[in-house]
């Protein structure tokens, strides 16, 4: 509620933001995007940073483009610009899905794409999408450019692949393709509207049998995981009613209980429940998409 | 029935009772013009922060304030040791130390102990709240932590933990109520005992506004003066006065825009008695301003009991009702912790039943959470839930439909006003009228028939009733003061106690006004909330502001009218008897032409030259009413529930409510929808969860979950009108009513979609994990 004194730099480009984060690298830094995790986290005394970097002003990391075969967010993207713009639902519905079930209107006109990533909380929505679309997240530090897959990216709980004086500058998501269906289910916290468990779904068929299925889940593990029982279960498989059912089953095959998160709202145990009925709700909906339109 | 408003310019003279004009309140609320207590800025004001115990339970071995004391910003750090070396002797009213309540004070600041987290320690005030804080993070505070109980249960185990020594066995209370013998040999001959054992989650309330207080001591005037959003500015300045030793007539208790009482806001807290004290030490103004995270550990928790209840049965019809329960009252007994679980609960128990023999039992617990009392409904949303959960059990039972069930028993129309074992009236009431027309709405028949086919299909719908009573407005010797006064340019000033939380008193008040004096609504303007302002009476709160206040005012009018019958006859030179008044004019009887009206009797109306007893237009009005009112209704749920996530829709929910005569329906419409919706919180979602070492878990909205919009279905109001003989209006108390209905309807929709697969019992929240662990533990049996 009240936060201890900090001082606040305002970036006026990545390679500023960068010499910022490395000046004041024995300081306790955090960088400010749309400020929807980092405030309310300063506000309740789990963070106290000495120094804040604003890269919420950086037009170079502002704004979405379209490809032939990828789209690419630049990390300050807000949701509501994603949600705004012609053509994503085309393009990635699955992340505008996403985005669209993000917190609540006043949440989607701050967060950023980078934000949300970069914190990594394990209740966050984007994780999985970006992990079952196979995204590319790409960074940017002292020592230049590299780029590192979504499903490499989230280690655990708030941890991250990102170096201390690192940043996302954009996240490139492979397009969802005709032979593809895509997309997020999510059961919202009743109290916060985080995901109790997201489950998202990437399948592609020939018609007859899935050829290439990737599914990931956040708010069931400590960060981001791809669901490979479930995955296997479903490549090769024939389109079936039951395939759904059948595969979702997989989902916490190998998973041990103190592997999924446990709180006051949702045990473990039935946190793997969950995460089997949202997994199969998603191979479902991803199987009815391919080939049509989704829309708004 | 959806009901539009009007607004005020389109209400006819005489015509405004019964209408649904808009509410006056609305306008400065939307337009941010509406000051909250916070709002408020007085010159040299500075900020009180309050320290709180971070233990459940611990001895308090030192307390370290130098560190605090020396911070740039910080004008003084106060303990218990500065209260008592002040005269005073640093208690605050509560429910202890009577015939049947265990001898236990509550204290401004802890001495010595702390018993929940969240109890007030030390208090800092410093030029802002930043400094404030810090300053309470730098005192230091050495605790020996002692073992805790949270739970009712542990807490009356023969080893636990004891929280205060005057209550050895953490027994704070022990009450009963209605006739014991002949109810205990009921059961003894009965045909049938159904007997559930019912556990009630603990809520918190989360008004929108959380306490708040800003104090000013005038010391050369001996004054005080005190804003805060309450809901009795004459309650507050009792137990100022009480606490502070200042004579009451030099308090001013002032409410502003108050963000929601509910209840909460009623009781004497060490926050606003804090404030005062430290506006008078320090002799400038002093604000506190709780935070949220504050105010869910310090405000008052409610609603938690565990109980088993029983139905003696014969001939299909209940002949004993016997409720046994043990009831959380907190780390103390704060102002109605004893009396909201004991006689709040105890003696609603009936419900809309005819039970000749009834017994109920409650013992109070001390537990190491924070302190329980009021909020919405107050003892009675508990009360229906159990009748209302016992009657279901009956009809399973019985092997019968819930509804044949219930017909049987209802009191009927005829039995009014009836006598309940329990010594509590009821005034009117015609039961099944609401029953049927909330099945016009719901179509009984065709909905089983939906629900066999959706059962084939694996869906699961469920549908419930609930019939529910409460007993609220006031009461047989309650007293609360209206006061009118009819300026000489003809408008109307009138004043009541009852303070605004959001019910919309103002509005229903200048309807009632208007209609008695016949003049224009936007003519009568009301005052309340400010102690110096407005006559004696009660605060908000029992459902009560139009049963008292309305009637209050109404009796206030009328003799208003009569006197300024009798100016216009004087005027008119004619005899009071020939005066007659209808569409806001005095005429003389078969002269129409010789007319006043109450505005030109007004413009005459303070002038010397009328004779001394009709002289002036201002009247105080002390209304007491024969007795209470019993609102009731019918509320009827489905749901739709899939066992493998647990999660539950509300398809459909129908409200019929009686009660009584309406002023606004509108606004009952508003009360009962926000009623609502405060019980589908704690039929699904709320609960105030502790963990072993007396933390509390749900202890902010991230955690804690109030229903949002989207949780909410639509709810589809009608209503009956049976008037209350018991007070000139025929009105009943409505503010409580839909969260008293609400829950059993919800749980008893939920219990009958998943009988099925076994299901006979579940308790709240109805959480996705708690339903679907009761259809998997249902299966396994
Ligand atoms: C009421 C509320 C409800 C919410 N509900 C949801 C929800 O349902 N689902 C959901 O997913 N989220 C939810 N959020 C979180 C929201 O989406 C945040 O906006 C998001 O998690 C963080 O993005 P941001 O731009 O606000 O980042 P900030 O809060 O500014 O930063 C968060 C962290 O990321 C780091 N960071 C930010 N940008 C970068 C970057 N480009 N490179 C490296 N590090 C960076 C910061 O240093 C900081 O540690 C909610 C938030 C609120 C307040």
């Amino acid at each position: 509620m009240f936060p201890n004194k900090f001082d606040y730099v305002r970036a006026t480009s990545v390679a500023e933001a960068i010499d910022l984060l490395e000046e004041y690298a024995d300081a306790d830094t955090e960088i400010l995007a749309g400020g929807h995790s980092l405030l309310p986290t300063i506000k309740s005394g789990l963070a106290s940073p000495e120094v804040v970097v604003d890269i919420s002003g950086l037009d170079e990391l502002a704004g979405l483009e379209i490809g032939p075969e990828t789209t690419t967010f630049g990390a300050t993207t807000t949701y509501a610009d994603v949600l705004h713009t012609d053509g994503v639902y085309d393009a990635v519905p699955d992340v505008a899905e996403t985005v669209e079930v993000i917190g609540d209107r006043q949440v989607r006109n701050a967060g950023t794409m980078g934000g949300n990533l970069a914190h990594a909380d394990p209740a966050s929505d984007l994780p999985a999408v970006v992990v079952a679309a196979d995204a590319t997240i790409q960074i940017q530090g002292p020592d230049g450019e590299r780029a590192v897959p979504a499903s490499e990216f989230f280690i655990a709980m708030y941890t991250t692949d990102l170096g201390p004086s690192e940043l996302i500058t954009a996240i490139e998501v492979p397009n969802v393709g005709d032979d593809e269906g895509a997309t997020y289910v999510k059961k919202k916290s009743p109290s916060s509207g985080y995901a109790m468990v997201g489950v998202a779904a990437r399948l592609r068929t020939d018609g007859d049998s899935i050829e290439a299925a990737r599914l990931a889940a956040n708010g069931a593990f400590d960060h981001a995981q791809r669901l490979e029982a479930a995955e296997d279960a479903l490549v090769g498989a024939t389109v079936t009613d039951d395939l759904a059912a059948t595969a979702a089953g997989a989902a916490t095959d190998g998973v041990e209980e103190w592997e999924l998160m446990d709180d006051i709202q949702v045990s473990s145990d039935f946190r793997g429940q969950l995460l089997e009925v949202y997994t199969e709700r998603a191979i479902q909906q991803a199987l009815d998409r391919v080939g049509v339109a989704v829309s708004a | 029935m959806s009901i539009e408003t009007i607004e005020s310019d389109e209400v006819e003279r005489g015509k405004a009772v019964g209408s649904s004009m808009q509410r006056r309140e609305d306008r400065p609320l939307i337009t941010g013009e509406g000051q909250f207590t916070d709002d408020l800025k007085y010159p040299r004001e500075v900020q009180l922060v309050i320290l709180r115990s971070r233990f459940g339970h611990a001895t308090i071995t030192d307390i370290d304030t130098s560190e605090a004391e020396a911070m740039d910003g910080v004008l003084a750090v106060y303990t218990e040791e500065d209260i008592l070396a002040s005269g005073l002797d640093n208690t605050i009213p509560g429910d202890g130390g009577q015939d049947h309540t265990a001898p236990v004070d509550r204290h401004l600041l802890a001495s010595q102990k702390v018993r929940y987290q969240g109890d007030p320690i030390a208090a800092v005030v410093a030029k802002d709240r930043y400094t404030g804080h810090d300053a309470v993070d730098a005192i230091d505070v050495s605790y020996e932590r002692l073992d805790m109980v949270t739970d009712i249960q542990d807490a009356l185990q023969k080893d636990a933990p004891v929280i205060h020594e005057e209550a050895p066995d953490n027994v704070a209370f022990e009450w009963s109520s209605g006739n014991a013998d002949e109810t205990l040999a009921s059961f003894d001959d009965a045909e049938e005992v159904v007997e559930v054992d019912l556990s009630i989650n603990k809520v918190v309330a989360v008004p929108m506004e959380p306490r708040a207080a800003v104090a000013q001591y005038r010391p050369a005037a001996e004054e005080l003066i005190v804003d805060l959003g309450c809901q009795s500015v004459l309650g507050v300045q009792d137990h100022l006065s009480g606490v502070l030793g200042v004579p009451e007539q030099r308090i001013t208790v002032r409410a502003p825009e108050v963000g929601g009482g509910f209840g909460v806001k009623a009781q004497p807290y060490t926050g606003h008695i804090l404030a005062a004290w430290c506006a008078m030490q320090l002799e400038r103004p002093v604000k506190w301003q709780a935070t949220r995270s504050e105010a869910f550990v310090s405000t008052n928790h409610s609603r938690r009991h565990d109980l088993t209840a029983r139905a003696a049965i014969e001939d299909g019809r209940i002949v004993g009702l016997h409720v046994d329960s043990t009831a959380d009252v907190g780390g103390y007994l704060t102002s109605g912790g004893a009396g909201v679980p004991s006689g709040a609960f105890g003696t609603r128990l009936l419900g809309q039943y005819d039970i000749p023999n009834a017994f109920v039992e409650v013992t109070g617990v001390f537990t190491n959470t924070t302190t329980l009392s009021a909020y919405r409904g107050a003892g009675r949303p508990e009360a229906a839930y159990v009748i209302e959960r016992l009657a279901n059990a009956c009809a399973r039972e019985l092997g019968e439909d819930p509804l044949e069930f219930r017909r049987r028993n209802f009191i009927e129309p005829d039995q009014f006003p009836y006598e309940t074992p329990f010594g509590s009236g009821y005034d009117s009431g015609d039961y099944e009228k609401t029953l049927d027309k909330a099945l016009e709405y719901v179509d009984y028949e065709a909905f089983r028939e939906r629900q066999a086919e959706a059962r084939e299909e694996g869906r699961y719908l469920g549908i419930g009733f609930s019939n529910y009573i409460e007993i609220c407005g006031g009461g047989a010797g309650g007293l609360q003061g209206g006061q009118l006064r009819i300026h000489p340019s003809g408008k109307v000033v009138a004043r009541s106690s009852l303070v605004e939380n959001g019910q919309g008193h103002a509005t229903g008040f200048s309807q009632i006004v208007a209609d008695e004096l016949g003049v224009d609504i936007d003519d009568v303007d009301i005052v309340a909330g400010d102690s110096d302002r407005v006559p004696e009476g009660g605060g908000t709160g029992g459902s009560k502001a139009i049963t008292m206040g309305g009637n209050a005012l109404k009796e206030g009018a009328k003799k208003l009218r009569e006197r300024a019958r009798a100016i216009a006859a004087h005027e008119l030179e004619a005899a009071t008897e020939d005066i007659v008044f209808d569409d806001g004019e005095f005429h003389v009887a078969g002269a129409p032409s010789r007319s006043m009206t109450i505005e030109d009797v007004a413009s005459v109306a303070y002038s010397g030259n009328l004779p001394e007893d009709i002289r002036g237009l201002e009247e105080t009005t002390f209304f007491s009413p024969e007795g209470s009112t019993a609102p009731f209704g019918t509320h009827v749920v489905i749901v739709e529930i899939d066992p493998e996530s647990g999660e539950l829709e509300i398809d459909r929910y129908v409200a019929i409510d009686d009660v009584g005569t309406q002023i606004n329906p509108k606004l009952i419409e508003g009360q009962i929808v926000g009623g609502v919706v405060q019980s589908i919180g704690q039929a699904i979602y709320e609960d105030a969860i502790y963990d072993d070492n007396g933390n509390l878990l749900s202890g902010t909205l991230q955690d804690y979950a109030v229903p949002r919009a989207k949780h909410v279905p639509e709810i589809e109001w009608d209503s009956t009108v049976t008037p209350s003989p018991n007070n000139p209006l025929g009105a009943k108390g409505v503010g409580e009513a839909g969260t008293i209905a609400t829950m059993p309807a919800i749980v008893n929709a939920t219990i009958d979609a998943l009988e099925p697969l076994g299901v006979d019992h579940i308790d709240m929240p109805l959480t996705q994990e708690r339903i679907w662990r009761t259809v998997q533990e249902a299966q396994e049996e």
